[in-house]
C-alpha cells in the first residue's frame, strides 16, 4: 500500500509541475534589458518634426515609454488605459511609434521611396491620435524599427518604465489592462519617484 | 464536383504560396549577393528563434521581425562582426530565449540535466525493482521436498504413458 502512495505523491508532483507551465504566459519573455540602461536613440518628434529626443533627454525624470502603431490592434484596445494614466499621473508618458507604415502590411515598400514613407507615417500617427485622443507627452518616429530592435520589442504594444537614472526598470509586453496599471504600473512609479 | 473546386483551389493557392516565396528569395538575393554572408546569415538564423512565432526560427519565419532580424544580421555580417558579436546582440536584447540552444547555465540546469536525471533515476528504481524481485523469487524458490518430488515423478510418467 505504501508503494501506491508514493506514485500518487509523483503523479500529483508531475500535475503540479504541469499546471504551473500551462498557466505561465509563453509570450511573458523576461527582458534582459531590465536594470539596464534604456538604449539610446534619437528620433524625431512627431509633433515638432524638426526636433529630436532620445532617452538622455529624460534624465532626472521617471517615465513611461509606451510602444504603439496605428496598424495595431492590441494597442486600440490598451489605449482608454493609457489616456485614463494620462489624466491621473503626472508622469511623461512617450510614445514610441513603431513602424507605421512598413509594419503594416498594406504597403508594397520595395516601391515607396523613404521620404513617402516618413510623411505618411507622420500623417498617418497623427491622424490615429486626433481620431482616438493622445495620452502621450509626445510621440517620437521609429520609422524603421531599429530602435524597436534595440528595445528587443517583438509584440507591440509593449511599455517600459524608466527610472531618473535612465535605467529601464520594468517592461510590460502586450496591453496594459486597467489591474495592470494599479497594481503594477502605479506602485512602481510611487516607489521610483520617491 | 466539388472536389475539383477543391483541388483547383489548392492549385491555385499553392500557385500564389509559391510566387510571393520567390518573390522574396528574389528581394532578398539581390541585398546579398556574396553567397558565404548568406550562408552564415542562413546558420545563424537558424540558431535563433523567432519571437513573434515562438517556436520557428529566424531562418524559418516570414514575420516582420524575423525580416527585420534578418536584415540586421546580414548588416552585422557586411561590418565584420564575427557570429559570436551577433548572436550576443540578439541576447543583449531579447534574452536567451531568443536562442534554440540555450546555454549551460544556473538556470537552464534543470532543463538539460533534468531528462538525464529523470533517466537515471528511472535505471535507478528499476535496478532496485529487479533486484528485489530476485531475491522475492529466491526466497520463494525452495527445493521440492521428497513428497513432491515422488508426485511430480508420477505425474511425469503418466504423461509418458499416454
Amino acid at each position: 500500500m505504501n508503494r501506491y502512495y508514493w506514485v500518487l505523491g509523483a503523479f500529483a508532483a508531475l500535475v503540479a509541475l504541469l499546471a504551473i507551465g500551462l498557466n505561465l504566459n509563453p509570450r511573458d519573455v523576461p527582458s534582459p534589458l531590465i536594470g539596464k540602461p534604456a538604449p539610446a536613440f534619437n528620433l524625431n518628434v512627431l509633433a515638432t518634426p524638426e526636433q529630436t529626443l532620445g532617452p538622455k533627454d529624460m534624465l532626472g525624470k521617471v517615465w513611461l515609454l509606451n510602444v504603439w502603431s496605428s496598424w495595431c490592434v492590441s494597442c486600440r484596445a490598451e489605449h482608454p488605459v493609457l489616456v485614463e494614466f494620462s489624466k491621473r499621473a503626472n508622469v511623461p508618458l512617450v510614445g514610441l511609434n513603431y513602424k507605421e507604415v512598413r509594419g503594416d502590411g498594406d504597403f508594397d515598400m520595395s516601391k515607396m521611396p523613404a521620404n513617402e514613407e516618413k510623411k505618411l507615417a507622420f500623417q498617418r500617427a497623427n491622424q490615429w491620435l486626433v481620431q482616438h485622443g493622445n495620452p502621450y507627452t509626445l510621440n517620437v518616429m521609429d520609422i524603421d524599427g531599429r530602435v524597436g530592435i534595440d528595445y528587443g520589442v517583438y509584440g507591440v504594444p509593449e511599455t517600459y518604465i524608466i527610472d531618473k537614472a535612465g535605467t529601464i526598470r520594468m517592461k510590460h509586453t502586450g496591453p496594459i489592462s486597467p489591474e495592470d496599471l494599479s497594481k503594477k504600473i502605479m506602485p512602481l512609479l510611487a516607489e521610483l519617484n520617491k | 464536383m466539388k472536389r475539383h473546386t477543391l483541388i483547383a483551389i489548392f492549385i491555385l493557392a499553392s500557385f500564389f504560396g509559391s510566387a510571393t516565396a520567390f518573390a522574396d528569395a528574389a528581394s532578398e538575393a539581390a541585398v546579398a549577393a556574396d553567397p558565404v554572408a548568406e550562408k552564415r546569415l542562413q546558420g545563424l538564423s537558424e540558431e535563433l528563434r523567432c519571437l513573434v512565432c515562438q517556436n520557428q526560427t529566424i531562418a524559418d519565419s516570414n514575420a516582420e521581425l524575423a525580416q527585420d532580424l534578418r536584415r540586421e544580421i546580414r548588416g552585422m555580417i557586411k561590418d565584420g562582426k564575427s557570429d559570436k558579436e551577433i548572436v550576443d546582440f540578439m541576447v543583449a536584447r531579447y534574452g536567451d530565449f531568443v536562442l534554440y540552444r540555450p546555454p549551460l547555465k544556473g538556470i537552464t540546469l534543470l532543463l538539460w540535466g533534468g531528462p538525464i536525471g529523470l533517466m537515471l533515476f528511472g535505471l535507478f528504481a528499476l535496478q532496485r525493482y529487479l533486484r528485489r524481485r530476485a531475491t522475492r523469487i529466491n526466497a520463494e524458490d525452495h527445493p521440492l521436498s521428497a513428497d513432491e518430488s515422488s508426485r511430480a515423478d508420477a505425474l511425469l510418467k503418466e504423461i509418458d504413458q499416454k
